[in-house]
């Protein structure tokens, strides 16, 4: 047992524990699932120094077969794409936690512990590299959720949770036929196996095959990611689940769709995935500009932060589709910087609603003369995320944007009224909630951050400076392992399909 | 073959051993019929006891015959490895459904003796079913087993919807087996036997008329279709479902289902292996209708009973699939589905039982409101058993399906496979209201005024959500039984 399955044993055993307490005592089982989850962050520390840059593949490798018919492995490991991802989920859940601390008086023991539930299924959804294991973990994810949003969310909560639970399974029963089907071609559904099977050509597929594969896999993902029009499970998600849901939700959970996207559709499906480049970079796109026109005209504020996340998203999938190297690496960063910044969004946003329990951004003004701290880490979260330099966005997005001008210069023209709207939003929601005339009840129940409050964003702010400043922390990993991507995505791609050279695919090789 | 009988036709030991379970229930039975007037009023449950000594005993018997394999009583039946399976897996959906009958009886003051015996005496057909060799042996089989429910399924004779249950069961069951024994009539004309590898051989010559063959697969395809409420021969279903009372319901959905199952696969995979390539469109076309129809009346329902009646024609369509795939992984993924379907089959009806109070008047699906606040333990099993019949990963249920629509795939049925998915992900919404109803509505009369959760009861929740864990976390047990049992159906 190494320290990767540690990480993921300790939130499972976490979640049965604090099952276990005595329900008369809901202090005790916020203290067990927050200790957990402090070990289990401060284990996932283990795997950063630990990491071994410069060695190709996976690492903390685990494999045992599972179960025997169908050979079915539980094959965990990391590399320079799982590990921060680990780490992103490992570091917010105790965050989430200490958010949730007072707001949740209803069921504690059975809230906390779904978090840790939640933990457990997103960690080994980073983790798996069996297409078996990786669905089980997918699927996991959905339950802990689909009872926090129903449970502990607000008014049209029922609503949003069906909603979300009956979207993302539409798109996962279509993975899981592609998965079978991937599997009764390769025999195995050990994904290293199954890549290596590729790249020396004993899987062949069909042009349609390959096509159709692609789409499963894409399907899903991008419902998780989500890619306009598929969105709209989204914003009710957001605005409806407590504000702990929200957090994990938009820091972790919908980075798993991105993630899927670059670990597995573009190395499985390299043909597919260029030749149909075209028009899912065109929906990024939209969903880049249509996103923040949205985000514009929300009256509330949690809705605003989810469109924002929509537009955000579309930046990732855009660099995705670029095939660039500075494209992927901009990609991934920006997963990351999205966990941290919109997470830090939705916990202030969490902050002020604990105190005025509303979320409507007419019912706020004048904050920022009550509680300057909460009005200046809002600010900086606010800078981050629109991307200002020297903040953690802005690397990200230039990156993204450098990566497309490389392969299609008009794609970067239109992604970069994203930037600009992004301010636009953000600034003027700013505007309306901090500055302005203070009114009698925002001077009465919006008291500045307590030490708990401190305690979850002083973290998340010290994180985007840092990953802002000092990026060389993080990239190198990341790069060495998109680069052997990329090589995957252009190893195979002439071994398995004549390649038909359309106008879509054919302008990327050799960039 | 006819008239050539073996020189000993005394049964040897072997045979005696090969037949103890079916022995063994019988005898149960019939003790409790004789005990029943003197000790029906003075204990009531001890009929609960005995069959569940019974069945563990039978248990035992039926894996003590698998160590001696094959055919007994002129051939008349036959042990391996696939009948063993279906004979232990009835033998529990006995235990369980008797767990779940004793509080449901006592509520209801209904006469105990009768009951259980009744319930006893339906498992033996099915077990007669799952061993049998021949098609008279079948039959026998399948009229045992379905007297004993139709009497089961009136049960509580004074109740309108018991006697209206149990006549619709009685007529609609026996048109069905009518068309199964033309069937047997047909097969028996063509080929000179009832014996199930003679028929084989029969079919397998070239010059039989392939028309008659026809004729013979449909007949028997319709009778089948019927016991296993696959569409379109499935409207009896959420009516008898609904009228009978609950804990029958339970072993309706499960008992004579999965033996109607067994000898589906056994008949068609053995007799009619050799015309296989005209009868699988059929299975094909059933598959489909049953799931699309099953899951899209069940997003309706207002009835929790009708609700499941109509969830397990789906599960029947999902069986179906492993069916069409006709290969011994499919047979395995029946097997697997079956096992699956049953426990957390069971377990969902143990919940209705435990809150539907005396007379069933709390069947509504908003009567589950607010459950997981006054009785958590309750409301968290429910919601194991409909995460598995929704499919999620770590159960029973999500491991079937996974391993029928993997024999799908690998025997070419994308289309069905995409569908049978695609019909999953619409199930998730009728399974999900229930959960909604339970976590996320405030408790409401029914919840509140709730009876505890009686041992028994406890019990008949708690082994089926273990079984269906033990199933989806570490299938490989039950499933190298179910591989090498399919290995032998051919």
């Amino acid at each position: 047992m190494n320290l990767l399955d540690l990480v993921i044993a300790l939130p499972a055993a976490g979640f049965v524990l604090a099952l276990l307490l005595p329900r008369s005592q809901p202090q005790l089982s916020r203290l067990v699932t927050l200790a957990f989850s402090l070990v289990t962050f401060a284990v996932s520390l283990g795997l950063v120094t630990g990491f071994q840059s410069g060695m190709a593949g996976q690492q903390f490798v685990t494999n045992f077969i599972w179960i025997q018919s169908p050979e079915i492995h539980y094959h965990v490991g990391i590399d320079g794409l799982s590990l921060w991802l680990i780490i992103l989920a490992t570091f917010l859940t105790p965050i989430a936690i200490l958010l949730s601390w007072n707001y949740i008086k209803d069921r504690q023991k059975e809230f906390f512990a779904l978090l840790l539930l939640l933990e457990f299924g997103l960690v080994g959804v980073f983790a798996s590299w069996d297409l078996f294991l990786f669905y089980v973990f997918w699927e996991v994810v959905l339950v802990p959720m689909y009872l926090l949003i129903g449970i502990w969310g607000h008014d049209r909560r029922i609503y949003a949770a069906v909603k979300f639970f009956l979207y993302t399974m539409v798109g996962s029963v279509l993975m899981l036929a592609a998965i079978i089907f991937l599997y009764t071609q390769a025999g195995t559904f050990d994904y290293a196996v199954i890549l290596e099977q590729f790249s020396s050509g004993r899987i062949s597929l069909t042009h349609t095959q390959e096509t159709l594969l692609f789409l499963a896999f894409f399907l899903a993902f991008a419902i998780k990611v989500p890619l306009f029009p598929l969105h709209t499970w989204l914003p009710d998600a957001h605005v409806e689940a407590p504000s702990a849901g929200s957090l994990m939700l938009a820091s972790v959970m919908l980075k798993m769709g991105t993630y899927g996207l670059v670990r597995f559709c573009l190395p499985m499906f390299p043909t597919a995935a260029r030749e149909n480049a075209g028009w899912i970079v065109t929906l990024a796109i939209i969903g880049i500009v249509y996103g923040a026109l949205v985000a514009m005209v929300q009256p509330n504020m949690k809705k605003l932060v989810a469109y924002s996340s929509v537009s955000h998203l579309g930046f990732v999938v855009l660099g995705i589709f670029s095939f660039t190297q500075m494209g992927l690496d901009g990609a991934v960063y920006q997963m990351l910087n999205h966990g941290i910044s919109t997470g830090a969004l939705f916990l202030l946003v969490g902050f002020l609603y604990e105190r005025r329990h509303s979320l409507e951004i007419a019912d706020y003004g004048g904050v920022a003369t009550v509680a300057p701290w909460l009005s200046i880490l809002f600010l900086v979260t606010t800078l981050a995320s629109i991307g200002l330099p020297t903040l953690n966005n802005f690397v990200g997005e230039f990156l993204v944007l450098q990566g497309t001008a490389q392969a299609h210069l008009s794609w970067t023209v239109f992604a970069s009224l994203g930037v600009i709207l992004s301010a636009c939003y953000m600034l003027w929601m700013y505007q309306r909630v901090f500055f302005g005339e203070t009114s009698e009840e925002v001077r009465h129940h919006v008291p500045d951050l307590n030490m708990r409050e401190w305690a979850c964003i002083v973290p998340l702010v010290v994180m985007m400076i840092w990953m802002g400043m000092y990026s060389q922390t993080f990239l190198p990993a990341v790069s060495e392992t998109n680069a052997k991507i990329l090589e995957q995505t252009r190893a195979n791609a002439p071994l398995r399909v004549a390649a038909p050279s359309t106008s879509a695919g054919g302008q990327f090789h050799g960039r | 073959m006819a008239g050539n009988l073996p020189a000993n036709f005394m049964p040897t030991s072997a045979d005696m051993l090969r037949f103890l379970p079916e022995t063994i229930l019988t005898v149960a039975g019939t003790l409790m019929m004789v005990l029943d007037p003197l000790f029906a009023r003075r204990l009531p449950r001890m009929f609960g006891h005995i069959s569940i000594v019974a069945f563990l005993l039978a248990i035992m018997a039926a894996i003590s015959a698998n160590s001696v394999p094959g055919l007994a009583f002129s051939n008349l039946i036959g042990i391996d490895g696939f009948g063993t399976f279906f004979r232990v897996l009835l033998l529990v959906i006995g235990i369980l459904s008797v767990l779940a009958s004793y509080r449901y009886l006592e509520r209801e003051k209904a006469d105990t003796g009768e009951y259980h015996a009744l319930l006893v005496f339906s498992i033996v057909g099915q077990c007669v079913m799952v061993t049998a060799n021949d098609l008279i042996m079948i039959f026998i089989g399948l009229e045992i087993s379905s007297i004993a429910t139709y009497v089961l399924a009136g049960y509580l004779r004074d109740d309108k919807r018991n006697n209206e249950s149990a006549l619709k069961y009685f007529l609609l069951g026996s048109f069905a087996t009518g068309f199964f024994l033309y069937g047997v009539a047909i097969a028996y004309g063509i080929s000179g036997s009832t014996k199930l590898d003679e028929i084989r051989i029969a079919l397998a010559n070239p010059e039989t008329s392939t028309m008659m063959v026809g004729v013979a697969t449909a007949l028997m395809f319709v009778g089948l279709a019927f016991k296993v409420s696959a569409a379109p021969f499935q409207m009896w279903a959420p009516d008898v479902y609904q009228g009978a009372p609950a804990p029958v319901s339970a072993f309706m959905a499960t008992g004579p289902k999965a033996a109607a199952f067994a000898i589906f696969l056994r008949i068609f995979l053995t007799a009619f292996q050799s015309n296989s390539d005209s009868w699988e469109p059929l299975i094909w076309i059933c598959a489909l209708l049953s799931m699309t129809i099953g899951n899209f009346a069940a997003l309706t329902q207002t009835n929790l009973k009708r609700m499941l009646a109509y969830s397990s024609i789906a599960h029947a369509g999902y069986i179906l699939v492993a069916i069409a795939a006709r290969s011994e992984i499919g047979t395995a993924a029946a097997m697997f589905y079956l096992a699956a379907y049953s426990l957390m089959n069971i377990g969902a009806f143990a919940v209705i039982i435990h809150m539907c109070g005396k007379g069933e008047t709390n069947l509504r699906i908003e009567d589950l409101a607010g459950l997981a606040k006054r009785q958590p333990v309750t409301a968290a099993m429910l919601t194991v058993f409909l995460l598995s019949l929704i499919g999620v990963p770590l159960t029973g249920g999500f491991f079937g399906k996974f391993y029928i629509f993997q024999a799908a795939l690998q025997s070419h049925l994308v289309w069905l496979t995409v569908l049978g998915l695609l019909n999953s992900a619409v199930a998730a919404y009728y399974y999900l209201r229930l959960m909604v109803m339970m976590y996320m509505h405030e408790p409401g009369e029914v919840s509140n005024n709730l009876e505890p959760l009686t041992p028994s009861l406890r019990a008949a929740l708690i082994l089926p959500a273990i079984g269906t864990f033990v199933l989806g976390v570490v299938p490989g047990v039950i499933l190298t039984f179910a591989q090498s049992g399919a290995a032998l159906v051919k």
